[in-house]
């Protein structure tokens, strides 16, 4: 048998049908539905006289629009637009049978976040949701990826999703992170060296020592953000720690379903001789602490630089790199430890698990916020439960910050949480467009810790100088 | 879903890179719960000012490309989220067919199951279609699906690859989940065979 991928074996492990051309229905184990992307799939259905396919294998949970301050389980807290989603959604789970978490319900949140943590997402799986940052289920091994609304609703009436095989990308990070250093800064350091169009067509499997030594949290923070380097999705094989992370988890297989589900899992790794179209390596030691500076997630430097000059960047990106400039408020030869920040935003799918919200709280015990605004937006109903009992809670409130209830929040800010124009924001989220946080807004991305350094001293800083 | 077959029309240049989907439609209009009417709402925070008034200098703001059937843009078209929101605003304003050195790979495929045809050539002939583009509405480019060609006002033609089966589905404007379910015995024996071996899922 010629040696397979990782990719190659899950994908090999789902194919229902292939067509003379290569188009094949790939078997989808996982569709998980949040409201803003799939009223119009659902309606799709009741036009068509079609039913959900498999309702055990469809869970829905409101995240993208919904407020993150209490009250909410009351539609009149609610904008009204947001309000009629989330309302289309609740209709929509019952009425289809499907799984849900609403908003009144502690294990609401982020989709992304609730399917690991319910055990719904397993290594070897086949993953899908109306969402791009679906490549965080990449980090138990399983394939995930986002689709537009049309596919939802194909996913929904099949089961399957017609697709094309993509190519094979390893990214390998070699080593160990210096201190300081963490999953974000290893994943956006990856897209600065890749571009967002680096992946595009491929699925990446990150491995490599520092991958390893990262914890599941980690891991999903590095998978999260394939998608901003332009791939589908981004995978990492499942270890004992991933086995250890969705043992007892409601979802899970229990008993002999456990152990006849570990065997296979136990394969599911890239065979020595698999073929890679593209090979990208990265030392662990050569990543810094990261901020972006620019309006794209490929702007990445180390803390320690300068802002850039349009100039230094090849022909293509100039105009662009201007734009960034102009948009960012920002001058070359700038240090980008000094520019001063307004809004601090922790949170998002990318780092709203509890490890984030510890980091985070490390840096800040005991200090004082020196910005206007700062949020904490825990990742689900039982991240914020399990930071209080841990007494997080307590060092952000006390800090200065807001200490808010589930959702998507200010990642997006399709609910009320968003940047005045000009305001500018250092955000532990995945997305530095125009207007991404609100129109006019500015934003760096970075890590919790780093994000929680900027609170404290109201500027981009380097987390290292607080350890 | 509409058939494409051939189109000839006015060509707007957006010669920006990574035109990403938060920009073709800002998120303040995905709470829609239809997939129409978001055209007046493409390129929002571009194409208008704080008030409300439009940017003169924004490309489809100008008389001559107002019509616009055919984008022609930098690379990395379409990337960021998943929204679908994104092709059905391009598509409810007039937009047919875009043209780029490359493209997001979820907006690419969003772009097929509207009846929006993505177009990738090489950065030699997204240049000289871009120039021709900037020649505002006497220009019309000419795109033909059957024969995968793109024509410049100046008759210069380009071919560009294209999967079989998209451009079938899209030549003859078929429904992907009418065809899958035609497939249906496929799906239920692999449903068996796979429950069988992986019972857990």
């Amino acid at each position: 048998m010629s040696p397979k991928t990782l990719y190659d074996k899950i994908w090999d492990a789902h194919v229902a049908h292939e067509a003379d051309d290569g188009t094949c229905l790939l078997y989808i184990d996982r569709h998980l539905v949040h409201e803003v992307t799939s009223p119009q799939a659902f309606e799709g259905l009741r036009m068509a006289g079609r039913s959900v396919r498999a309702p055990d294998k469809t869970i829905a949970v409101p995240d993208h629009n919904v407020p993150t301050t209490p009250g909410r389980e009351d539609p009149k807290n609610m904008t009204e637009d947001s309000a009629i989603q989330v309302a289309a959604l609740d209709k929509n789970a019952k009425d289809f049978g499907i799984h849900y978490y609403p908003v009144s319900d502690v294990r609401q949140g982020i989709v992304h976040i609730v399917g690991p943590e319910q055990g719904w997402t397993l290594p070897g799986m086949t993953v899908v949701c109306g969402d791009s940052h679906t490549a965080t289920h990449g980090a138990f091994g399983a394939l995930a990826h986002g689709i537009g609304t049309s596919e939802v609703e194909h996913v929904l009436a099949t089961q399957t999703l017609i697709q094309r095989k993509g190519k094979n990308m390893k990214v390998e990070i070699t080593g160990k992170l210096s201190p300081g250093v963490t999953a974000k800064d290893i994943t956006l350091s990856v897209i600065g060296k890749t571009g967002t169009a680096g992946g595009t067509g491929y699925v990446i499997e990150y491995c490599g020592e520092a991958i390893r030594n990262l914890s599941m949290e980690g891991r999903m923070t590095v998978c999260n953000m394939a998608i901003e380097g332009g791939a589908r999705a981004g995978l990492i094989a499942p270890d004992e720690k991933t086995f250890e992370y969705v043992k007892g988890r409601p979802h899970a297989p229990k008993a002999a379903q456990w152990e006849a589900a570990l065997a296979w899992w136990n394969t599911l790794f890239s065979d020595e001789d698999a073929h890679w179209d593209k090979v990208v390596t990265i030392k662990g030691e050569d990543i810094a602490p990261v901020v972006t500076w620019g309006t794209s997630p490929e702007d990445v430097l180390p803390i320690t630089a300068e802002v850039p000059s349009a100039e230094s960047f090849d022909g293509g990106k100039v105009g662009a790199a201007q734009r960034s400039l102009d948009y960012m408020g920002l001058t070359p030869g700038q240090k980008l430890s000094d520019i001063e920040i307004d809004t601090v935003f922790i949170g998002s799918c990318t780092n709203g698990r509890i490890e984030d919200l510890r980091a985070a709280a490390e840096i800040l015990k005991g200090k004082k916020i020196a910005v206007k605004r700062a949020m904490v937006v825990p990742g689900s109903g039982l991240v914020r439960a399990q930071a209080e009992e841990e007494g997080l809670a307590d060092i952000f409130k006390e800090a200065g910050f807001e200490w808010r209830l589930a959702g998507c929040s200010m990642c997006l800010a399709m609910n009320p949480d968003q940047l005045a124009p000009g305001e500018r924001c250092a955000a532990t989220s995945n997305r530095n467009f125009e207007g991404r946080q609100g129109r006019g807004g500015r934003t760096h991305l970075m890590s919790p810790a780093m994000a929680a350094a900027a609170a404290i001293t109201g500027k981009l800083t380097d987390v290292r100088e607080m350890m | 879903m509409d058939k494409f077959e051939k189109l000839t029309g006015i060509a707007a240049p957006m010669p920006l890179v990574n035109i990403d989907t938060d920009m073709i439609i800002p998120k303040q209009f995905l709470k829609t719960i239809k997939r129409s009417g978001l055209g007046v709402n493409l390129f929002d925070e571009m194409r208008y000012d704080d008030n409300g008034n439009e940017i003169p200098d924004f490309v489809l703001n100008k008389s001559q490309y107002r019509d616009a059937e055919i984008l022609v843009a930098g690379e990395n078209f379409g990337c960021g989220s998943s929204r679908e929101h994104a092709p059905w605003a391009l598509k409810d304003f007039g937009i047919k067919s875009v043209i780029s050195t490359s493209f997001a790979d979820i907006f690419y495929n969003n772009c097929f199951k509207n009846g929006i045809l993505p177009i990738v050539l090489p950065k030699e002939a997204v240049d000289v279609l871009m120039k021709d583009a900037e020649k505002g509405s006497n220009a019309r480019m000419t795109v033909d699906l059957e024969n995968q060609t793109v024509t410049s006002s100046d008759g210069e033609s380009f071919s560009f690859e294209l999967d079989s089966f998209k451009k079938h589905c899209l030549m003859n404007g078929l429904d992907d989940i009418g065809l899958t379910m035609e497939k249906a015995t496929a799906i239920d024996s692999f449903e068996t065979q796979a429950a069988q071996a992986r019972p857990w899922v």
